[in-house]
């Protein structure tokens, strides 16, 4: 995978798999500290220590556990390779929270990518789910909650053309505007 | 339906009543998913997505619904795209990218002729 919008997205994914109802992304670009750290927190079904030494290892994967795929051991090997890390806490029956670190400016690290088209690909293609997106550039902060999207149109389609639209525009305006706050800070994002 | 009794029944009667609305109101919907597993991330299936999104808010089209659901099991036809028109069998097309899912939209979609060329075949 080529960006890690893509990774967060397929991490959501499994949090999907799991149950959970809500699903909270955070990406937080610290450059002051040069790290980027990203993270996907749900309330589904958790896992057990065995099932968590499993979904880390990607040689252990057999037919049985065949919903163990290779998306969280690829994540993984991103993050070692760019001085970071990726660790997994979980709870049976409370949920799981998935954090991967990175070097900011690390020379192989992926760029960040369409964090807005992940995000709505989760928002209206799974309508049932409430998503958070947590998105800082150091101080610079975008929190949407689509709680309040959801409530407000109850009872419509969320795929009708206009709220479509509304969605696509809040989100993508939200993320680039905090960008935008870290170039003015000097921030070199070319590869963002 | 027993007889109503309390506010406690009445509540219940409402959400009958709406679940046979959602039903009847998904009947006459037409249905897409977007198989999203780890493969059909990294073959481009948010894209496929995206270009479905767009193609939805561009021509305005009512009554669809969008959905994006995890492994279709169907490893080496990713990106699957799915369609279900009102009253008819369901559609699976494989290797969908943005062009194809455009024609889909066009062709599948609005105009209801099912595009040969790009049918999932098991």
């Amino acid at each position: 995978m080529r960006e890690l919008a893509l990774h967060i997205l397929d991490i959501a994914e499994n949090s999907i798999s799991a149950g959970a109802n809500r699903i909270e992304i955070m990406v937080k670009q610290d450059t002051r500290n040069d790290e980027l750290c990203l993270s996907v927190m749900d309330n589904g079904k958790g896992m057990d220590e065995e099932l968590l030494a499993k979904v880390m290892n990607p040689f252990i994967t057999s037919r049985t556990t065949r919903k163990v795929g290779l998306g969280i051991p690829l994540l993984k090997q991103a993050a070692e390779a760019c001085n970071g890390g990726l660790t997994i806490e979980s709870e049976p029956g409370k949920g799981t929270r998935l954090t991967a670190k990175f070097q900011e400016c690390h020379i192989d690290r992926m760029p960040l990518g369409n964090l807005a088209d992940t995000f709505l690909t989760l928002l209206l293609g799974t309508p049932e789910v409430n998503f958070v997106l947590d998105y800082q550039v150091n101080d610079e902060v975008f929190y949407f909650d689509d709680s309040e999207v959801k409530e407000a149109i109850e009872g419509m389609s969320l795929t009708d053309y206009r709220v479509i639209e509304y969605l696509t525009n809040t989100i993508r305006d939200g993320i680039n505007e905090t960008k935008k706050y870290a170039i003015k800070q000097g921030v070199d994002h070319a590869h963002d | 339906m027993p007889t109503i009794n309390s506010i406690e029944d009445l509540k219940r009667l409402r959400e009958e009543a709406q679940k046979i609305k959602e039903m009847r109101d998904q009947a006459g919907k037409t249905q897409i998913v977007v198989g999203m597993g780890t493969i059909g991330i990294a073959a481009g299936a948010r894209e496929t997505l995206k270009t479905i999104l767009t193609f939805i808010e561009e021509n305005h089209l009512p009554d669809i619904i969008l959905r994006q659901t995890g492994n279709l099991g169907l490893s080496g036809m990713d990106p699957v795209v799915k369609v279900t028109l009102p009253d008819q069998e369901e559609v699976s097309y494989c290797k969908v990218n943005p062009d194809i899912a455009r024609k889909i939209m066009q062709d599948h979609v609005v105009d209801g002729n099912v595009l040969t060329d790009y049918l999932l075949k098991v």
